[in-house]
């Protein structure tokens, strides 16, 4: 089955739906809900009907396609069976045709109040200082519902809160075991981090003997964060750091914007979904008091340099490949983990953000005579995985780290409204130089299938000096989320593929394993790339009913619009980048390059802290074998 | 730069760093004889309890090592394994002692007094339910209905079955193993 | 040898009908003696194997072997009076039999031809020895249906089984009949799910059958939890080729060629019969490739729980059989459409299958002779709790309580008072005096508040607090609980919590309140049973034993004597010898006394460790409520303080 994913238009690259297809022809069905005769999708539940038809039920553990288990009890509707009237979980209930369903009688009512006050009595009700205070599912629910006293009282659990990674703070106490987390990191990300401990009350959910996410095969992408309803699971803030740095005299604080931060801080001042303020963005950070504001789009058109010669030599020489992209860090550490045989496959530039760091210590820092050592580089990032990143021993030179804090786009927010700026009215004021000018093909780094359109049209462009058609995507057997395509170059025909999810790339690589070829991949470790990074805009509140993650395209669509209006829209156009070429590096994978864009990798094993295979470990000298069939 | 970054990369990369216990022959050899349960098992799917079953008979416990043993082993994911493990009540993560004292709370054994027993252990033997006494002798455990209700009150130690005991007589039987333990040492 | 038409079955009957002839009460002239000795769980823990052992080297030793067969056979049901020992013919039941009895038994039944009278039961009411097991009244008052073979046969023998027409059923249905034919004679029969849920058998399978999927997949589940229940156990012990001849027939009619048992670990002797009977069916042909001599295959996997009470739960089993965490999932999808490997799956329970191949056997018309309106066929009830005869016993749906309790139980012992009966485990309910004349079937213990559930009996005299019991289910519950949605998670440790203030005398009127409001949402709003029916103990006791609970909350005393916090033990004075042992034995210094006068317990000092009362040569000390404390006290008996409610409630 070939079909094209885009036409030539004004939107040139589609990574198309992430887990509908809205071209299957579905069967309509007529059921009775709340009195009023509805039509749904046949395959859909009552509570997809009954939002379909306007009717919400609030729900705490449900999350569309991923997570419809029935737990929370929350969602429970009346349903007519042989003349009874059944309490079901509307989120796990067929809606069949002549249904009849009560959403909203006193039983409901009541029952459901009782499930939300149970679930208070066992939570730490900390709201005023809670991190997700106002955006909290538990909380707006208890609200709508009225809650002004629980009535049963009794043991409240007193875990300790681990919060000394760099990432991700898990705060077992606040925990409703909707098991959202566990559901998308196993069956998205298939990362399988989580799993439900113990049994009755005593049940957590949790990595594996309850430890830290450090300390387990986590790739750190923070998906479990954006599905947590409360803030059981949070990002590791810093923006305190943030504020120091900017109150020290001594310091130069700089900071970046990812690409697709433009398109999605709107949303938390109220903005529609999918709605560009880059301008708006640029002026809060300087109001910040930040002393440059900069573009990681820049540093993403300098990785396609580097990551299309890397490609070309690479092909020249015909070894290590497929040429793997290493932007996303949650896909870095996914494969340190689970594919450690193909880390010499991984590109070695280092994320934009990174190179960034390096080259504001260094080069900006030589060019506006600025001592190093004051330097500070904020990086604004869609992404819980970028602070673990930053935080590599491997992320510095000399004795610099590149990049000093990374906060996300929820942090930025927060910070804007701490110090009072009226981001609505705020004027649209434009990135500093030159590390603020960008190409379109560094916005589109923002999500997925970006990078790999962006570097293929510049190697290219490179080989032949002309311009390439629009390449045109082919799904794998039916994975949303996973395509292939094939380009010429160097008179080579290439295959080249994307997959965005961990659990994309696991099919990816599995494939791989099996002996498929492949030329090159992009692979992002967050459905939908960096739009849908775990440090992005939650959608917890009242105003955003929508709890799967669909919502991605619209992000995606607006980084489109921004390549779109760009009269600039080639990495390799990009006078900035020329430049730092011709006053700096030289040219790309250069001896300077090398030293300050590029990395090496550390593989980790699925069991980190326990060492069963190596040489030197424990287990040296034990017969070695693996007994599961290796797909 | 703050302290916790050291710390989590060193958790992630120390494993080359610290020297490593080798394993023992005993040891050696249970792993073997887990990987002979591991390949007879993975021949059908869904065999993890199973897998665990015999493991805890070869270890006489599931230590977290084990536990990721099995999971790298099997590919299943050890937060899975983990799951499976503290789900079930047989199966303990904690070494037991040389005798296992399981006090039935049945309904038929509690109604028959079976709390008073338990109560007696805990008091004479100085531990609480699930633990061990510190000369690693006995573990104490309350075990569901064995359904040996005609008997009840009902005590097991390990697989001797002792019925019809009154709470005063409990530490009776206890004495026994207790001194049959000095003859054998 | 390999079974491959009904001409081997009936030829294996023909080989050893005799023998069995013989224990049914026939006096055929074998000149054989047959010695069963019952070697079902309860009577192995009394060292039941230790008398099988002894029979054979004494029979050896004495050369009786040519003439004497000794076996072991399943559960009887009479396990009060285990280790059971049967000689045939006669059917000579002897019953407390010690390994050291065993050359008396010898010397004097076989080699002397003389009854040991000391070892016959003795009738409680007049006394009287009773040689014979068709005499006593427990075995006479029962029907023996499904447990027809337990107690005949050796279940670690498949030629015995078939010698009881075993597997000639599954022979007449895959040679002879339609799926859709025994399908239908199910239905007809009105078999229902004896695991608890009463869920129409023929319906089932019917559902299941019709599922348009491949492969499918029977289930049996032996996962049989509820404290207090042995049914499933027994049977398994006793003819676990009732339950595999049950599958293969089930399988043929749904389609499917591979079963499950899911089995308690905890159960090792059942996993051991099963695992023989599945061997030997193998060995035989009746299980495995090519049935009989047809296209038809079936075999049957043992699964092994480990420790779980929710996978009795159809959705928690299926998960567990696949290796996960059992936890329940929301139904549709139903097993017969979704089970094991996401493919529609039979699941029965044991007791369900062993009334299978009988009613195909005997017919429909005359199973429903057996029953009520709307349950039909017997029940096999266990025993136990505050009952002279614990055990196991079946009887006809529609028997009222107080047969069971006080015919064949034989009623309460020492003389106490009946208070209450518990049945259907954690999830029943506690049935008081008023209504043990109703007969029972699935729908007549819900009407009272209890349920049928998979047939555990627990009988409360008036020694047991209705309170503790409530409170001991609820923690049983509690600890079972999957903890995977919020009612059972985060519900039944709020009705545990308080239900453990009123036991600990904190409770406060306006928690009965809550107890009801909370039990009857978790009860509506929980996932899967276990959650649902988890109030039931307490509903039950708060509407049949509210004056207890009111005697927590107001007057802070157990009228039963059972909560720690609410009873104080006293020294009765007019059984007072003064001998000062009681002192001696107290630990906390609380008793007090001198020669010739009574002695006196501190209240306050107590920590009730009762090891006075184990020391008390004249049973003198006994409990008493706090309140009557408080009253002695007042008196001037005592001199202890007393908390403040206990002074407002005066």
């Amino acid at each position: 089955m070939k079909t094209p994913e885009f036409s030539a238009g004004p939107v040139v690259r589609r990574a198309g739906q992430l887990y509908d297809n809205p071209e299957k022809k579905v069967e309509k069905i007529r059921l009775t809900i709340d009195g009023r005769e509805i039509e749904a999708d046949k395959g859909m539940n009552v509570l997809e009907a009954a939002h379909a038809a306007g009717i919400e039920i609030p729900s705490l553990c449900y999350l569309r396609h991923i997570n419809e288990i029935g737990s929370c009890r929350v969602c429970l509707v009346e349903v007519e069976i042989k003349g009874a009237r059944v309490l079901q979980a509307s989120c796990a209930f067929p809606a069949t045709e002549g249904l009849v369903v009560h959403t909203s009688s006193a039983r409901v009512r009541r029952v459901r109040k009782t499930m939300v006050e149970l679930l208070l009595s066992d939570h730490h009700r900390e709201c005023t200082t809670c991190i997700r205070n106002l955006n909290c599912e538990l909380q707006n629910i208890a609200d709508n519902l009225g809650i002004r006293n629980i009535k049963y009282t009794g043991e409240m659990k007193q875990l300790p809160i681990h919060n000394k990674n760099s990432f991700i703070v898990r705060d077992y106490n606040k925990c409703i075991k909707c098991r959202r987390c566990e559901a998308i990191c196993s069956k998205v990300q298939e990362v399988n981090v989580y799993s439900a401990i113990n049994r009755g009350y005593d049940t957590v959910i949790a990595p594996a003997f309850m430890q830290d996410l450090s300390q387990v095969a986590c790739i750190t992408c923070g998906q479990c964060v954006i599905a947590c309803p409360t803030a059981s699971l949070a990002e590791k803030e810093c923006i305190d750091s943030v504020w120091e740095a900017l109150e020290d005299p001594d310091k130069y604080v700089i900071v970046q914007t990812a690409p697709s931060i433009q398109v999605t801080l709107g949303e938390l001042f109220g903005y529609e979904v999918g709605t560009v303020v880059t301008g708006k963005l640029v002026a809060a950070l300087r109001r910040l008091g930040f002393y440059k504001v900069f573009s990681t789009d820049f540093t993403a058109d300098l990785t396609i340099m580097e990551e299309a010669h890397e490609l070309l030599e690479r092909l020249e020489r015909g070894d290590k490949l497929p040429l793997l992209s290493s932007c996303s860090p949650g896909w870095v550490k996914f494969a340190e983990h689970f594919y450690p045989e193909y880390l010499e496959n991984l590109s070695t530039c280092k994320s934009p953000h990174e190179m960034f760091g390096a080259l504001t210590k260094t080069y900006f820092a030589g060019k506006q005579g600025l001592d190093p050592e004051k330097i500070v580089v904020v990086a604004i990032m869609p992404c819980t995985a970028k602070k673990f990143e930053a935080s590599r021993l491997e992320m510095g030179t000399g004795k610099f780290k590149d990049v000093d804090w990374v906060i996300t786009t929820r942090e930025l927010a927060r910070m804007i409204r701490q110090a009072g700026i009226d981001f609505r009215d705020l004027p649209d004021e434009d990135y500093d130089t030159p590390m603020g000018i960008a190409s379109g093909a560094g916005a589109i780094f923002g999500s997925t299938g970006g990078v790999i359109e962006a570097a293929v049209r510049t190697a290219y462009y490179l080989t032949s000096g002309r311009e390439m058609d629009v390449l045109d995507y082919e799904e794998l057997r039916g994975f949303s989320g996973l395509k292939e395509a094939w380009v010429e170059l160097k008179g080579r025909r290439i295959k080249v593929a994307i997959a965005h999810g961990t659990g994309n790339a696991r099919k990816l690589m599995d494939r791989l394993r099996a002996g498929e070829q492949f030329d090159y991949a992009e692979i992002m470790a967050c459905p939908g790339g960096c739009v849908g990074g775990g440090g992005q805009p939650i959608f917890g509140t009242r105003e955003h009913k929508e709890i799967s993650l669909d919502y991605r395209h619209n992000r995606a669509d607006a980084l489109d619009r921004i390549d779109y209006s760009k009269k600039l829209r080639r990495a390799h156009e990009n006078p900035a980048v020329k430049k730092i070429y011709e006053e700096f590096l030289g040219r790309p994978l250069s001896d300077m390059s090398k030293k300050l864009l590029h990395t090496y990798f550390t593989p980790r094993g699925e069991s980190p802290g326990f060492d069963f295979g190596g040489e030197k470990g424990r287990f040296a000298g034990h017969v070695e074998e693996n007994l599961h069939p290796v797909t | 730069m703050s302290d916790f970054i050291n710390e989590e990369h060193e958790n992630i990369t120390g494993i080359e760093k610290q020297a490593p216990d080798r394993i023992t022959d005993k040891e050696r050899n249970r792993y073997r004889d887990l990987d002979n349960v591991i390949k007879e098992y993975i021949k059908k799917p869904g065999h993890l309890i199973g897998i665990l079953h015999k493991a805890q008979e070869i270890f006489g416990y599931l230590p977290e090592e084990v536990q990721t043993y099995i999971a790298s082993k099997t590919g299943i994911p050890v937060s899975e394994v983990n799951g499976v493990v503290t789900f079930y009540s047989l199966f303990s993560t904690e070494p037991k002692g040389k005798y296992e004292i399981k006090v039935c709370l049945g309904t038929a054994c509690y109604v028959k007094g079976a709390q008073e027993i338990m109560d007696t252990l805990k008091e004479n033997l100085k531990i609480d339910e699930e633990e061990t006494t510190q000369d690693k002798l006995f573990t104490l455990k309350s075990t569901r209905c064995i359904g040996s209700c005609g008997l009840a009150p009902v005590l097991l130690a390990n697989e001797d079955v002792y019925g019809e005991i009154a709470a005063k007589d409990v530490m009776k039987i206890v004495r026994e193993y207790q001194k049959g333990e000095k003859i054998e040492n | 040898m390999k079974i491959e038409n009904i001409g081997d079955l009936k030829a294996l009957k023909e080989k050893h009908y005799p023998l069995i002839k013989q224990r049914l009460g026939h006096r055929n002239g074998l000149g054989l003696t047959q010695i069963m000795v019952c070697s079902g769980s309860s009577c192995v823990s009394t060292e039941s194997q230790a008398i099988l052992r002894e029979l054979e080297r004494e029979l050896d030793e004495h050369g009786l072997n040519e003439n004497v067969r000794v076996m072991k056979t399943g559960c009887l049901g009479f396990c009060q009076h285990g280790p059971v020992v049967m000689v045939h013919p006669g059917e000579i039941f002897y019953c407390r039999v010690k390994p050291e009895d065993v050359k008396e038994l010898v010397q004097t039944h076989l080699l002397e031809g003389r009854l040991v009278e000391r070892m016959l039961y003795q009738e409680d009411l007049t006394g009287k020895r009773i040689p014979s097991i068709n005499d006593i009244h427990f075995f006479k008052a029962q029907e023996r249906i499904v447990l027809q073979n337990c107690g005949v046969i050796n279940p670690e023998d498949i030629e015995e089984y078939i010698a009881r027409d075993g597997y000639h059923t599954l022979a007449d249905a895959i040679l002879n009949k339609r799926p859709g034919e025994i399908i239908d004679t199910i239905s007809k029969s009105g078999l229902r799910g004896r695991g608890g849920a009463g869920f129409p058998t023929g319906k089932k399978w019917e559902m299941t059958a019709a599922q348009d999927v491949t492969p499918k997949y029977v289930v049996c589940n032996a996962d049989e939890g509820d404290p207090g229940a042995f049914m499933d156990r027994s049977i398994l012990e006793g003819d676990p080729h009732s339950v595999l001849e049950a599958m293969a027939i089930a399988a043929y009619c749904i389609g499917a060629n591979q079963g499950y048992i899911y089995v308690r670990a905890e159960y090792p002797v059942a996993v051991e019969r099963l695992e023989i009977a599945i061997g030997q069916a193998r060995e035989t042909g009746l299980l495995g490739k090519g049935l009989l001599g047809t296209l038809f295959n079936f075999d049957i996997e043992l699964r092994l729980g480990a420790g779980a009470f929710v996978c009795g739960e159809e959705t928690a089993l299926l998960h567990s059989i696949m290796g996960a965490r059992g936890e329940p999932r929301p139904r549709p999808p139903y097993p017969a459409q979704e089970g094991v490997w996401g493919k529609p799956t039979l699941i029965n329970n044991v007791e369900t299958y062993a009334n299978i191949p009988i009613i195909l056997r005997r017919g429909w018309e005359w199973y429903q002779g057996y029953g009520t309106a709307t349950t039909k066929g017997t029940k096999v009830f266990s025993l136990a709790g505050k009952i002279k005869n614990t055990g196991l016993i079946e009887v006809p749906m529609g028997t009222s309580l107080r047969t069971i309790v006080f015919d064949i139980g034989g009623g309460i012992p020492g003389g106490k008072k009946f208070k209450a009966i518990q049945t259907g485990g954690p999830s029943g309910g506690c049935i008081p005096e008023k209504f043990l004349d109703r007969p029972i079937d699935y729908e007549s213990l819900k009407e009272i508040g209890s349920i049928m559930g998979s047939g555990g009996m627990i009988v409360m005299s008036e020694d047991n607090c209705m309170v503790d019991l409530a409170r001991f289910y609820l923690e049983f519950t509690q600890d079972e609980s999957c903890g995977r949605c919020t009612p059972c998670r985060v519900g039944t440790k709020r009705l545990l919590e308080i239900l453990k203030r009123i036991t600990e005398g904190h409770g406060e009127m306006e928690d009965l309140d809550i107890l009801e409001r909370l039990s009857l949402d978790i009860r509506d709003a929980s996932l899967c049973g276990l959650g649902q029916t988890a109030p039931n103990p307490v509903l039950s006791t708060l509407s049949y034993f509210r004056d207890e609970y009111i005697a927590h909350v107001r007057n802070k005393t157990c009228p039963a004597g059972v909560c720690k916090g609410l009873f104080s033990y006293r020294v009765d004075e007019e059984k007072c010898i003064a001998c000062g042992l009681c002192a001696k034995a107290c630990a906390a210094g609380a008793i007090s006394g001198a020669p010739k006068q009574p002695y006196r317990i501190d209240p306050a000092k107590c920590v009730k460790c009762a090891a006075c009362v184990a020391k008390c040569p004249k049973e003198a000390i006994v409990k008493g409520s706090d309140k009557e404390a408080k009253i002695n006290e007042n008196a001037g008996i005592f001199s202890g303080t007393g908390s403040q409610e206990s002074r407002a409630a005066l």
